[in-house]
């Protein structure tokens, strides 16, 4: 056995790398029921509910309110012995009672649980139950979608959520609306603020779905609302049968819902990658330039011009830099690309959520790098730290779990992701398009940067560089 | 919007001074309620996972072990593994075919990585439903890897935080009595129901050092699976937060004949006395009390200087605190007392009706007490009785800052240590920053939260 370092916060960590298959150690992902709750969060008025015991919708709520320091309401079913064996449709009929009259939102978003996915509970069932029974006011909605815990990760109920807000509101009705509808994937308030601002400057409607922009980064204002201004609205929704087509940004959270629009309404979509960096962004204005005929304003030109510059003006320090990264799927491509096309390399990548196409789509952009490079979906933050003990990196990025391992390895780490419980940010400043791309610029350069004078030792500190 | 009560939740809320009082509580939340609490797995994990030599397996899909990962602040002065996330990452075949092979499997790798001291596998709702025969699985690691393989039976759905409580006790209960007692004094204790949250515990654990007083275990902060072992050799057992581990001394007592005394080892009067009746419990060696005497005299000393200037400003400000058990509000009451507060709201997720009744007799007229409060009847009272200061946990922080109100985390956010005399001084500096902080003059004045439009 390896001797334990113990200066070390992460000193169980092996060099020596087993394969494991009964387990999982420091995760990459969460399960499915949180991405439904952060989803459904993006509809106004709505209140998000579990169909589980207490105890998931408490972790769901704490979770997201660290992470956005925000308020974060959503119900429970609260099951008991007694539901896990006859059935949680006393629990939740009582519950759409309870919470129409006292929390008096617009929508309940229902998702399950692995608890009462697993007794079975037929949730439209108990859906029109409560209907016929009178307990859904006339005007208000509820809905639901399955997140079975044990399938996929978080991203995964992120998805069958925003795909479920397509099923039961979209409508095709003949109008022709003359807007596009922008399925922005997860990705924080901050960005679908920037994306709507994008397509805003290019003139043409869009209706964005999820949206959770003006809910979980919401100003001060010295009062408690249950339900901000923010959310797409139930209107909105029901207008993107309507729509002339469906720009879809990531496919492991966007393709469901848009697939399903497809489907259902025949709103044509073109399904892209996150727009993160300059690449992946240019493939976004341009999409959505083809789809409306829309011109590109000179201010988005410009945009793109001045991330173009920064990367000109600082190539020599991005040089060859190796980078080890953990999120979810449709951020990492992202990530990766950005990092391929201003000569980083991404050397170890993992993702906890399942799915083989992103390990070949990491490895096609990372085609050109000079470096090896390991990549896993299903993998975890044990693994990487591993894989970063062999092949040591210049930078790490992902969420705040990987601090311990940037810590004892020694190396600059920048947050993003899912969740971030240490720092502020991620609500305000995009990391998506041109403007996004900069800021993420001059973060990656800062700490590679404050790393470089750190380091430097008296007679090499440099003034200028 | 006119904010009401849920007709079902009025006999959880009472207004000291206004009628007779009767409250409910130890019930489970309503269906649709947005409560604060949390589940029987929660409350086995908080209890156990300090623990910081054992292996803590979570038998379930992803998310119970990944929400529950390093959340609280327990140090440890060695292993750390603790603070890893272990977890047999159910998915969809394992909920068909049975989990008890990949538990086995998990186990088995993980105790030949680490080499932990013991092992906790935990149950989670989805366990409960298939039906593992988690038992079976740990006697038969046990009996391989020769270390205690202990289930925790802490099935989300199968009672309230509480329950899970239980759960920890019995697994705590189970590892106890399995260690060799040589050099365990007449004068010893365990310390039960303290965490090591900022450090805590090794604060508490130096005043007993200085008073005489052995300390065999702490369960669980900082807690090691070789003193749990002995700790059926302590004379005494001191609990603190009440709500978990009162059920362990219970059966410690009846096993071994341990008696046991409820403690607060918060604000200056509650840690006073909880160690002068230590001390007077070991009434055989009167230089125990007399060295409390003097050290609790030095160390009230220390901190009244501090403590005046804080008090100078915050005299008169009102609080209001919601807390996970009621025993902490008693200390909460008596200690913002200290500091000149007036205390207007009071309230805990799992209180009992004795913890009421007395909770009631602690508090002044006027002051509204709520157990398992949801966030509109918080907001409700907070802004109706005009706080300067909310207590709370990780879901109430947000609001308060909304309403802009200060706040202080006194559960298991806290950074600082609150515990002992030099706590009680953090406590007031935590107070004083947040109460007194100039942004409170920049945010609108405070509104009763509505709906939109």
């Amino acid at each position: 056995m390896e001797a334990i370092d113990r200066s070390k916060f992460l000193r169980h960590t092996t060099k020596d790398i087993k394969e494991r298959e009964a387990l999982t150690v420091n995760p990459a992902k969460t399960c499915q029921p949180i991405g439904a709750m952060y989803a459904a969060l993006g509809l106004h008025g709505c209140l998000p509910h579990s169909h589980g015991s207490q105890g998931c919708c408490s972790y769901h709520r704490s979770t997201l309110t660290r992470h956005y320091r925000e308020p974060v309401m959503a119900a429970t079913s609260s099951f008991t012995e007694g539901a896990s064996v006859f059935g949680g449709q006393a629990n939740l009929i009582q519950a759409i009672d309870n919470i129409f009259t006292i929390y008096d939102p617009d929508v309940i978003a229902v998702h399950t649980t692995c608890l009462s996915e697993t007794i079975g509970d037929d949730i439209p069932q108990i859906i029109s139950k409560a209907d016929a029974e009178g307990k859904i006011p006339k005007g208000k909605v509820v809905f639901h979608t399955n997140t079975p815990s044990y399938v996929g990760s978080h991203v995964t109920g992120f998805s069958n959520m925003t795909r479920s807000m397509v099923d039961y509101f979209a409508r095709a009705t003949g109008a022709n609306m003359e807007q596009v509808n922008i399925i922005p994937g997860w990705v924080e308030p901050s960005d679908m603020e920037e994306i709507k601002r994008l397509t805003g400057l290019m003139g043409v409607r869009t209706v964005m779905f999820p949206d959770t922009s003006g809910i979980l980064n919401g100003p001060q204002t010295g009062r408690f609302n249950m339900y901000p201004k923010g959310g797409v609205s139930m209107e909105e929704l029901k207008s993107t049968g309507d729509s002339i087509g469906t720009i879809a940004l990531g496919p492991a959270a966007s393709s469901a819902a848009a697939h399903a629009l497809d489907t259902r309404c025949k709103v044509p979509f073109d399904l892209l990658d996150l727009p993160i960096g300059l690449l992946a962004t240019d493939r976004f204005i341009d999409a959505f330039r083809r789809m409306t005929g829309a011109t590109v304003p000179g201010t988005i030109d410009t945009e793109r011009g001045q991330l173009l510059d920064i990367i000109t003006d600082m190539h020599q320090h991005l040089y060859n830099k190796k980078v080890a990264l953990a999120g979810d799927p449709d951020q990492l491509v992202g990530l990766c690309e950005f990092l391929a096309s201003i000569d980083m390399w991404p050397v170890h990548v993992v993702t906890g959520t399942p799915g083989k196409a992103f390990e070949k789509r990491i490895m096609e952009i990372t085609k050109d790098s000079p470096y090896r490079v390991n990549v896993k979906a299903m993998g975890d933050m044990y693994l990487l730290h591993q894989w970063m003990k062999n092949d040591p990196v210049d930078l790490l990025i992902g969420n705040t779990y990987l601090k311990y391992i940037a810590r004892d390895e020694d190396v600059p780490f920048i947050r993003h992701g899912f969740p971030i419980l240490d720092r502020v940010g991620h609500s305000y400043f995009p990391t998506v398009g041109y403007r996004g791309a900069m800021i993420l610029l001059e973060k990656i350069l800062g700490a590679l940067m404050d790393r470089q004078d750190r380091d430097a030792d008296a007679k090499n500190i440099e003034l200028v560089m | 919007m006119e904010i009401s009560l849920l007709k079902e939740r009025e006999r959880q809320v009472y207004t000291k001074g206004e009628k007779p009082f009767e409250m409910d509580c130890e019930k489970k939340s309503l269906a649709g309620a947005i409560s604060q609490r949390a589940c029987v797995f929660c409350g086995s994990r908080v209890v156990l996972y300090p623990i910081a030599d054992a292996l803590h397996l979570v038998h379930g899909p992803i998310g119970c072990a990944a929400y529950t990962w390093d959340i609280r602040g327990s140090l440890s002065s060695g292993p750390q593994l603790h603070r890893l996330s272990f977890s047999t990452d159910l998915t969809e075949t394992d909920v068909i075919y049975g989990g008890e092979k990949k538990l086995y499997a998990a186990l088995m790798e993980l105790i030949d990585l680490h080499s932990p001291k013991a092992a906790f596998v935990y149950s989670t709702c989805i366990v409960g439903i298939i039906g593992d025969d988690v038992e079976a699985v740990c006697k038969r690691v046990s009996a391989e890897k020769g270390i205690p393989v202990l289930p925790v039976h802490s099935e989300g759905f199968k009672g309230t935080k509480k329950d899970g409580y239980r759960a920890a006790c019995h697994a705590l209960f189970n590892l106890t009595g399995r260690g060799d007692l040589a050099g365990i004094t007449r004068h010893s204790i365990n310390i039960l129901g303290e965490f090591n949250i900022g450090g805590e515990a090794w604060i508490i654990k130096d005043y007993y050092e200085r008073m005489g007083v052995q300390v065999v275990s702490v369960m669980t902060g900082d807690g090691r699976v070789g003193e749990i072992e002995k700790a059926h050799g302590a004379a005494l057992n001191v609990v603190q937060c009440s709500g978990s581990m009162t059920y362990l001394a219970k059966l410690m007592e009846e096993r071994y004949g341990i008696p046991w005394i409820r403690v607060s080892y918060f604000g200056i009067e509650d840690v006073s006395s909880a160690l002068y009746e230590v001390a007077g419990h070991f009434s055989d060696a009167p230089s125990i009390m007399e060295r409390t005497k003097a050290m609790v005299k030095e160390e009230v000393e220390r901190i009244c200087p501090g403590i005046r200037e804080y008090r100078r400003d915050l005299a008169g400000k009102r609080a209001a605190l919601y807390v996970g058990g009621a025993f902490k509000a008693f200390s909460l009451i008596k200690a913002l007392r200290h500091l000149g507060m007036n205390v207007i709201l009071a309230g805990s997720q799992t209180g009992t009706r004795e913890d009421y009744a007395v909770l009631k007799e602690l508090c002044d007229e006027g002051t509204v007490i709520v157990d398992d409060a949801n966030p509109i009847e918080l907001s409700k009272y907070v802004i109706e009785k005009d706080a300067d200061l909310f207590i709370g946990g990780v879901k109430e922080r947000p609001i308060a800052y909304k309403l802009g109100i200060g706040f202080c985390d006194h559960n298991h956010e806290r950074k600082t240590p609150l515990a002992g005399f030099i706590g009680m001084l953090n406590f007031a500096k935590e107070v004083h920053g947040t109460v007194m902080s100039p942004v409170w003059r920049l945010t609108p004045r405070r509104a009763v939260g509505t709906k939109d439009g």
